[in-house]
């Protein structure tokens, strides 16, 4: 694992070091001229990236770069993924390594500013939550004083852990694995009395990796902000363009009521917005260097933001929640594509 | 380097004035002054090229993040205080404090262990060398990281909670948040034991000196180890006594979800320990044998004829003569140790390397941490180098050259 880092860190100074020719060129023809989308994600996290039984990538996080490469090619399979820890990830987009950054990752200023990355939009709004075993009989996270925690290096998560034990006035023992698996076994075998990480996270893991997920709770206060997003590097306006309006894409799909079902029969449509959408009409593809039916092929191929959701999320027992369209009262909001 | 360059004699040497290329000084000469020049520039290309595209991605660079916030907590640490108020400069110093003490005592246990494990396996008893052979084979031909795993899932799967913590003596609980086990209360006496120790330590290092002198000049052995270890710890006993005995414990109470109060182990860092310890021990074991057979037996024999013991026979003769075989290797033993010890990345024990990741992590300077930590690795590997040359050229043969 150490290797590993040392490698991602390796790549970075090479690629610091020998990439200044390829910096002139953008991702977007660096993209087209290889045939495929390199697409870095998590190590296996339910709903948002892990691969199913097939070995098929499956998830929100997975969605978002078939999106985009749907946009770009018009085939939502030219991808290839790299399973990415915490401490890998911001290395290998800024060393090249992969195109997009889709990996349950926090929008914050520090990332934005100082990383050399660009943040997209925010394909799942989220905030950091606790886990205790039922057996504890914890209520509150007020009452967590003392206790061992089991969390990831290099996240927010651990920033916002010590911020809100330090506000409460509390103490506790960390218990820093950076591996998922690893941080995992600990908090199960009892290791740590709790385990923190978005609720998102939390709610995927006690479906898909606890012995028996009734045993587990997720207490009730939300102590932070986390916007999960897609970030590319920093410096290539033409590459965020078209990652940015591929998932804007899928949530004015969404808002229109096209899905992957039904778009062929709106192709026809009369709704002028639907007209511009599909392609039908204008050049909107053409302003972001793609196919006219960009949007078509992302809404035919992979299915718009809800579809996503429903597919991915919800089977974990996921609440739409503020996730839901600005329309129907919830934070997703896609500018108009014209 | 350059001062082993084999000189020409005088007779064939050049006159001083001649600049020709057909001199081999002059080449030479020269070749050096290239060779340095590309290097150079290499050097000033890498660093020029790397700042210029860290500018140019907008990625920040400096060491000014070192006097920031940290803001993320560490479990645990070694003689200095730390928070998550604390700066990423003490946080690094925490890191690197804990590599110290895996690292040095992870050094002194290795080095007992692989002694006596070495010395096991040159034993006459069949069981007990073939122990120690199947020890040796058995772990040095598994990986570390693969042992770390396993010592970690032991401890942290296998031991219960603190609720139902195992309790082998009283006052001591073993649990899966480690070994928790009384401290004695502060009490005035305690830096005055320390004082005795050291003053213990100075004395039998005294009457080490004299009683070599008196053999030396009378030819009167003297005890020396026995009338040393009276001193090094009947001193701080005595004291201890005279002091009446102080005998407070703080014993650890289980309170809420943890213990608290007593000191503690915790299992990142026992794993951490044993895993190292025993690979290491294997290796050093080996090395101790080689260190003893590669002495003559004409040796042993001759230091029989003189009419020393056994054992007077290996401390005297055998072992001062193996150690010169035996400290080269043993050297590169630490270093390896130490180094191994970043391998805590992996189980969560917060070393060096662990909070330097995260310090890369959370300010995205991964050339500055790296930076960091090769040259803190480096500084410590050159130390402990350094001390092994010096100790070995102590022992080395008078005369002869290492």
């Amino acid at each position: 694992m150490t290797a590993r880092t040392a490698l991602w860190a390796g790549a970075l100074v090479l690629a610091v070091l020998g990439a200044e020719s390829a910096q002139a060129q953008s991702t977007l023809d660096t993209v087209k001229s290889k045939g495929f989308i390199h697409c870095g994600v998590n190590t296996g996290l339910a709903g948002f990236s892990q691969p199913d039984s097939k070995g098929e990538w499956r998830g929100i996080d997975v969605d978002l770069c078939r999106a985009v490469a749907a946009a770009v090619f018009g085939d939502a399979s030219k991808l290839r993924y790299t399973p990415l820890t915490a401490q890998q990830r911001f290395t290998a987009l800024q060393s090249g390594e992969v195109d997009i950054l889709s990996r349950n990752t926090t929008w914050t200023l520090t990332r934005d500013t100082s990383l050399g990355l660009n943040f997209v939009g925010v394909n799942y709004y989220d905030g950091q939550g606790f886990m205790v075993p039922k057996k504890r009989k914890v209520k509150s996270a007020k009452q967590l004083n003392g206790a061992t925690v089991c969390v990831q290096p290099g996240t927010t998560t651990e920033l916002n852990l010590a911020d809100y034990f330090r506000a409460n006035k509390m103490k506790f023992k960390p218990v820093v694995i950076e591996k998922l698996e690893e941080v995992l076994n600990a908090y199960f075998a009892g290791r740590c009395d709790v385990y923190t990480t978005d609720v998102s996270g939390l709610v995927a893991v006690r479906a898909s990796r606890a012995p028996n997920p009734a045993d587990h709770v997720i207490l009730p206060e939300v102590i932070s902000k986390e916007p999960l997003g897609p970030a590319v590097r920093h410096g290539d306006d033409r590459w965020f363009d078209v990652v940015k309006w591929s998932l804007f894409a899928t949530i004015e799909a969404e808002e229109l009521g096209l899905t992957s079902a039904n778009i062929d029969q709106n192709l026809n449509s009369p709704n002028p917005v639907i007209q511009r959408f599909v392609g039908a009409t204008g050049d909107i593809g053409k302003m972001l260097g793609l196919d006219n039916r960009w949007a078509y092929n992302i809404v035919k191929q992979v299915g718009n933001y809800g579809e996503s959701f429903d597919r991915n999320l919800t089977p974990l027992g996921f609440d739409r929640g503020i996730n839901k369209l600005w329309t129907q009262g919830g934070l997703m909001y896609a500018p108009p594509i014209r | 380097m350059a001062r082993e360059f084999p000189r020409r004699s005088g007779a064939v040497r050049a006159p001083r004035t001649s600049w020709s290329l057909n001199d081999a000084r002059v080449r030479a000469f020269a070749y050096q002054v290239l060779l340095v020049a590309a290097v150079g520039l290499v050097a000033w290309y890498l660093v020029s090229n790397t700042t210029q595209n860290l500018e140019k991605r907008k990625i920040a660079s400096g060491f000014g993040f070192l006097s920031r916030e940290a803001g993320f907590e560490i479990s645990e640490t070694t003689f200095l205080s730390y928070s998550a108020a604390d700066t990423y400069l003490r946080a690094i110093a925490v890191g690197l404090l804990n590599t110290f003490r895996v690292a040095a005592i992870g050094i002194v246990l290795a080095t007992v262990l692989g002694t006596l494990i070495g010395l096991a396996r040159l034993s006459r008893n069949w069981l007990l060398s073939k122990l120690a052979a199947g020890y040796v084979e058995l772990i040095r031909n598994v990986p570390l990281l693969v042992q770390l795993f396993f010592w970690y899932t032991v401890i942290s799967e296998n031991l219960p909670g603190p609720r139902e913590a195992l309790s082998p003596l009283q006052h001591i609980f073993l649990s899966n948040r480690g070994i928790v086990f009384p401290v004695p209360r502060p009490h005035p006496v305690h830096p005055w034991l320390g004082v005795a120790l050291a003053a213990g330590v100075a004395l039998a290092w005294a009457l080490a000196r004299w009683a070599r002198r008196r053999q030396a000049r009378t030819g009167k052995p003297f005890p020396v180890f026995a009338a040393g270890a009276a001193l090094v710890f009947g001193l701080p006993l005595v004291l201890y006594l005279a002091a009446g005995a102080p005998l407070e414990l703080n014993p650890p109470v289980l309170s809420g979800f943890n213990f608290s109060g007593g000191g503690a182990l915790s299992p990142e860092f026992a794993a951490l320990l044993l895993g190292l310890v025993i690979y290491t021990t294997a290796f050093i074991a080996e090395i101790v044998r080689a260190g003893v057979l590669a002495v003559d037996r004409g040796q042993f024999e001759a230091a029989h004829s003189l009419g020393l013991s056994r054992r007077q026979a290996m401390r005297l003769v055998i072992l001062p003569q193996a150690m010169r075989v035996i400290v080269p290797p043993m050297t590169s033993q630490y270093l390896n140790l130490t180094k191994n010890s970043s391998l805590a990345v992996a189980i969560g024990y917060p070393d060096l390397v662990s909070i330097a990741n995260t310090t890369m992590n959370q300010t995205g300077q991964a050339i500055e941490g790296v930076a960091i930590i090769m040259l803190v690795y480096l500084t410590i590997s050159l130390a402990i180098s350094a001390f092994m040359n010096w100790y070995n050229r102590r022992i080395a043969l008078r005369g002869a050259k290492a």
